[in-house]
């Protein structure tokens, strides 16, 4: 086995357990904020480490994969910031373990923009 | 003037894109890209951004970029740690920060990047003030909670985009 074929599956196994620990967490996370949290984070270095792996053993994709990492290391974020935000403006509540909420208090002011 | 140079190098750009894509030799297909490019430029001009090509600026968008990723290193293994435990141990709630940044390029990657670090989620921006998603709040004070989330990327965002 080359080289490159061996550390390219073991970047893809790394990514896809991220992954499958990212899948856990949204089943898992007790309201939308929390599993939001676990969807973001773990699917963003998943997709980075499997596309990697990708990259490495096929080395002439190299461009592109770097292309895709790019473009999901920017959109990950505003996506799940775009959804947090409709998700509150809706008025979907955090769960009861929540400590604080900030948000919320602004809001309830007479004076909101 | 400013706008012309704005225009051509947001066409430069998404060219060497589409060249590394495809990776097509062809002087027809890339001469056809180049004026797409530039239409698409000339659609969006009021909207581009130049970036300040400055040694100092460029040198600490590269540290920044080390240290991103580390930091999204830290918060998969933080997440995955959190969601293989029998109870779920979190403390979450909704804490403001404040932030010292004016551009609004450079508030756009603050965000992005609180959204990635380990155990924060933006939920939404005032003015200067950013209400955190925190899936474990140490400090429900805004001074205390700027401290430890926003103030060791500002540092550095202050630097690159002044």
């Amino acid at each position: 086995m080359q080289w490159n074929t061996l550390l390219g599956s073991i970047l893809t196994l790394t990514g896809s357990i991220f992954l499958f620990l990212g899948a856990l967490g949204v089943y898992r996370m007790p309201d939308l904020y929390n599993r939001m949290q676990a969807g973001t984070k773990a699917t963003t270095l998943g997709t980075m480490l499997t596309l990697m792996g990708i990259g490495v053993c096929h080395t002439e994709w190299i461009g592109q994969i770097l292309i895709l990492i790019i473009f999901i290391a920017i959109t990950n974020p505003i996506s799940s910031h775009a959804l947090a935000r409709a998700a509150h403006f809706k008025g979907i509540p955090l769960t009861e373990k929540s400590v604080i909420d900030k948000l919320k208090d602004e809001k309830s002011k007479p004076e909101v923009k | 003037m400013d706008k012309i140079v704005k225009v051509i190098f947001s066409s430069i750009v998404l060219t060497l894109f589409y060249f590394v894509w495809t990776r097509t030799t062809n002087v027809n297909n890339l001469l056809v890209t180049g004026a797409l490019a530039l239409t698409v430029s000339l659609i969006y001009r009021d909207y581009l951004v130049m970036p300040i090509l400055h040694p100092k600026r460029i040198g600490y968008s590269l540290f920044y970029i080390v240290i991103l990723f580390i930091e999204i290193v830290k918060s998969n293994i933080d997440v995955a740690l959190r969601v293989i435990r029998p109870v779920i141990p979190i403390n979450p709630g909704i804490v403001t920060v404040k932030t010292k940044l004016k551009s609004p390029m450079g508030r756009l990657i603050l965000t992005n990047s609180i959204t990635l670090t380990p155990g924060t989620l933006t939920v939404d921006m005032v003015d200067d003030t950013l209400y955190i998603h925190w899936i474990d709040v140490k400090d429900k004070e805004e001074t205390g909670a700027t401290e430890k989330i926003v103030s060791n990327f500002e540092k550095y965002l202050e630097v690159i985009f002044g």
